[in-house]
């Protein structure tokens, strides 16, 4: 990847307008290291992985457009997330009684996130061994999709969890993954967002939004870049983030 | 037990927007004052700053800045035969917690309401005669108009610096601006925003089929303003981060940005956060509220005595409390009879989205929460209702409020959800779509209501609100009517394809379609059908005031927050120069 495609200039009519900062930066000479490929898994386990990692491929291929989901770190995405606060119920409210409610109701079931996965996961692998499939991620791609859309349409009890129902927070998190800022171990070199033309956690485009049809090629920023444009990871960012403890700040001067 | 904390002269139940401006008038008027707010305190610096602030993650899809429904959740059902269930997960709405409350994370799209919102039932029965009315739906009137409001919106948007361009000052209509508001004294306090690419395309196709297109009204600074305040905002950088998250720019009117500093300095006034309210403490008549008791976020129970209670929390909320303290009477769906919890509205918003090839650059995420342009052809009764028999309307724009693609990744219908095809599609329109938003009224309904539910519990044992709702008939046909207009307005705007559907039933809370919760807790001349007179004053409790869009008897086509501002301003004068003198019912029933 040339510097020039990395850190790219605003141009208009083909002539370069604005150099920043980073542009010049980029110019002296500092090219991005790509962010470093996630070394394990915390939550999945052996051939969760490779289902996991074999489905994003097939929701979000790699093709001619581009690196899909899988490239991207997506897998490790939805790890990262189902092993920490998301997975534990963050932001779910889970006090019973439960009942299956009206689709318009929302989600009922009483499994955190984890334990959604583990379940169905657990329900694929068996519901595969029953149609005498070693493993998901050994299928043709055409066949992977059947099986997918399967679970899609259907309503096939994956050890209590119906397949609808997984595939659809399956489909959600990997859409997450792939979209959400690279701090959080998808999107890996931002490769969804440079897909797409979106500039990510960039702040400011106050003197483009009147320049109407402005082709912005200036490469993405993330909130995890530092100066040299490498990009931290810091995948377990809780939603609530820090709560303060009660504050009480007294009035006068 | 329950410390009992020293008398002061009045309480804020939430400092929000309501709290925030009633505790500046209160504190002025020389009152001592106690802000209750039970989320934390947060400030532009530190809590608000970029570039952490700019995740979509965590602010739009986790939602960081919203009450926390694990501790704090409603049911919902769609009509009084189902079971209520909890709404597990935000989706449908979004209820803001923590100081400043749901103003911070708002867009800032900042309308005033029209005289023929206010006197809904009047008006139609006047202009259409009383067989217009459907019988399926609760029509009242606010008790207040449009001229007895404008005061107040004056000095809200003022307060705000809204960037607009007035229609109508004093009577005389300016060109640009929206031709159907009512009077106003003065211009906007900043002009419009600047206009973005899919905006103008709209602007022109509008006015080629006749409309008025204008500015949208924006509390996003089109250039840096200083209030009467004294405070300093800034302008607005249009970074396509806005509702859902903080302003990181001093450039979206929030509290933290409009009054806060000033209140936060004043020694009559005291905050106290993650003070959560559990009830409003009455006297042995019930016609008289003695404080409130709250847990801070420690378990800690206080009493705090107070002479003067204003209820300023999130609309939803405000009913709850209600409730919760057995002030008013309960609506029984069955019987009609009661009040607290009737006229609850929502909004019909519907979309429409305009394909255009890879040539055209929308530049979806050069945008701010409020700009963009509208038409108020539809709103309202500006138009001719008399052959389509429904009660409302919608304003129609082009005011798109990002690009981020975890919730924006436009594909025309007929792409797979997922898959190859699905990708390819997400790449070549996401940044050639320009979509429309068709933002309508919604009228109160016997059926749909706000109570307590009978089982499920918040995380101090107290039963959580529970909703029963579904859009009625009169809101679909307003919204087929009206999202058909957008649809030719959009194949006037030069695209390739053009797709939108009207709003329909089944409500689905699963869905986001717009945190303007209202009613439930709604302001009138009569107190068999409203909670509040028009000064907001409880009809039961004289020294108890409601604020906020719980007051709205039915939801009018214009975002709320304007009208809910000028209310708190209404109220707060209304306090300060009659109640506070001479404490009691300012009407009688």
């Amino acid at each position: 990847m040339s510097k020039l495609s990395r850190r790219g200039f605003f141009k208009v009519a083909g002539a370069a307008v604005a150099v920043t900062a980073v542009d010049a930066r980029a110019a002296a000479g500092h090219a991005a290291p790509p962010a470093a490929a996630p070394a394990h898994y915390t939550f999945f386990k052996g051939a969760e992985k490779n289902f996991i990692e074999a489905a994003v491929e097939r929701l979000i291929p790699s093709d001619d457009n581009g690196p899909g989901a899988r490239e991207a770190g997506v897998a490790y995405y939805i790890d990262v997330q189902l092993a920490g606060a998301w997975g534990a119920g963050e932001r779910l409210y889970r006090s019973g009684p439960w009942h299956s409610g009206a689709p318009t109701q929302g989600y009922q079931l009483p499994f955190t996130p984890a334990e959604l996965y583990r379940h169905a996961l657990r329900g694929i692998e068996a519901d595969l061994k029953k149609r005498g499939v070693s493993s998901f991620s050994k299928m043709s791609p055409q066949d992977q999709d059947k099986y997918l859309t399967s679970l899609q349409t259907g309503n096939t009890d994956l050890d209590g969890v119906p397949s609808n129902v997984f595939f659809e927070s399956l489909l959600e998190m990997t859409i997450e993954g792939y979209f959400s800022d690279p701090v959080y171990g998808g999107n890996k070199d931002m490769v969804a967002w440079r897909a797409i033309g979106f500039p990510g956690a960039y702040a400011t485009y106050y003197d483009l939004v009147d320049q109407h049809g402005i082709k912005f090629t200036r490469a993405p920023l993330s909130l995890g870049e530092d100066v040299r444009g490498r990009v931290h990871l810091h995948p377990n960012i809780p939603a609530y983030g820090e709560h303060k403890v009660q504050g009480k700040v007294q009035g006068g001067k | 037990m329950a410390t009992k904390l020293a008398e002061v002269d009045a309480v804020l139940l939430g400092v929000g927007l309501v709290g925030t401006i009633l505790g500046r008038e209160l504190t002025r008027a020389g009152l001592k004052v106690v802000g209750l707010e039970r989320g934390g305190p947060q400030f532009t610096v530190p809590d608000f700053q970029g570039p952490e602030i700019h995740d979509e993650l965590r602010y739009a899809i986790r939602k960081a800045l919203m009450q926390d429904n694990v501790k704090e959740p409603l049911t919902f059902r769609n009509n009084s035969s189902q079971r209520a269930l909890p709404i597990r997960r935000w989706a449908s709405f979004l209820p803001g917690s923590g100081l400043g409350g749901a103003a911070v994370h708002w867009n800032g799209q900042t309308y005033r309401f029209q005289d023929t919102d206010f006197r809904a039932y009047s008006h139609n029965v006047e202009r259409y005669g009383k067989n217009f009315v459907p019988q399926d739906v609760l029509l009242q009137d606010w008790g207040v108009t449009a001229a007895e409001m404008e005061p107040y919106y004056d000095r809200f948007e003022y307060l705000l610096g809204v960037a607009g361009k007035a229609g109508n000052i004093k009577g005389q209509k300016i060109d640009g601006g929206n031709p159907f508001e009512d009077p106003r004294a003065r211009d906007y306090p900043t002009p419009p925003m600047k206009e973005p690419y899919g905006s103008a395309m709209f602007r022109k196709a509008a006015a080629s089929l006749g409309y008025h297109p204008y500015p949208q009204p924006s509390s996003n600074m089109s250039q840096p303003y200083t209030n009467p305040e004294g405070v300093q905002l800034k302008t607005c950088m249009f970074c396509g981060f806005c509702e859902r998250f903080a302003c990181e720019h001093y450039a979206k009117s929030s509290p933290q940005t409009i009054l806060l500093p000033v209140l936060l300095k004043d020694p009559n006034f005291t905050l106290r956060t993650g003070a959560q309210v559990q009830k409003i403490n009455l006297d042995s008549s019930r016609k008289h509220a003695t404080g409130v008791t709250y847990i801070d976020a420690a378990g800690r129970e206080f009493e705090q005595p107070a002479k003067l209670v204003i209820v300023g929390t999130f609309a939803l909320n405000n009913v709850r409390m209600l409730l919760l303290s057995g002030i008013g009477k309960p609506y029984d769906p069955k019987s009609g009879k009661g009040t607290v919890g009737r006229n609850y509205a929502y909004q019909t918003v519907s979309g429409v989205q305009v394909f255009y090839d890879e040539k055209v650059n929308i530049n979806p995420f050069m945008r701010s929460g409020a700009c963009g342009t509208v038409i108020s052809d539809f709103v309202s009764d500006n138009f001719d209702h008399g052959p389509h028999g429904f009660i409302g309307g919608a304003y129609i724009g082009e005011v798109m409020s990002h690009g981020r693609p975890i919730e924006f990744h436009p594909t025309p219908p007929g792409t797979p959800a997922w898959g190859a095809d699905w990708k390819k599609a997400v790449i070549k329109h996401y940044n050639h779509t320009a979509s429309l938003t068709i933002h309508g009224s919604s009228i109160a309904s016997p059926n749909n209501y706000l109570d307590l539910d009978p089982t499920y519990k918040d995380a101090w044992g107290n039963p959580v609100l529970r909703m029963t709702f579904e859009f009625p008939q009169n809101d679909v046909k307003m919204s087929a009517y009206i999202t058909q207009k957008a649809i030719e307005i959009g194949k006037a705007m030069g695209g390739t394809q053009v797709h939108g559907a009207p709003r329909k039933g089944p409500y689905d809370v699963t869905e986001y379609q717009t945190t303007h919760n209202t009613g439930g807790t709604v302001m009138g001349s009569d107190p068999s059908t409203s909670v509040v007179n028009r000064y907001l004053q409880s009809w039961d409790v004289p020294n108890v005031f409601v604020i906020g869009a719980s007051n709205f008897p039915q939801n009018a086509s214009y975002n709320p927050t304007d009208t809910v501002g000028a209310l708190a301003y209404w109220a707060a004068d209304a306090i300060t120069k009659q109640y506070l003198k001479s404490p009691g019912p300012l009407v009688h029933a």
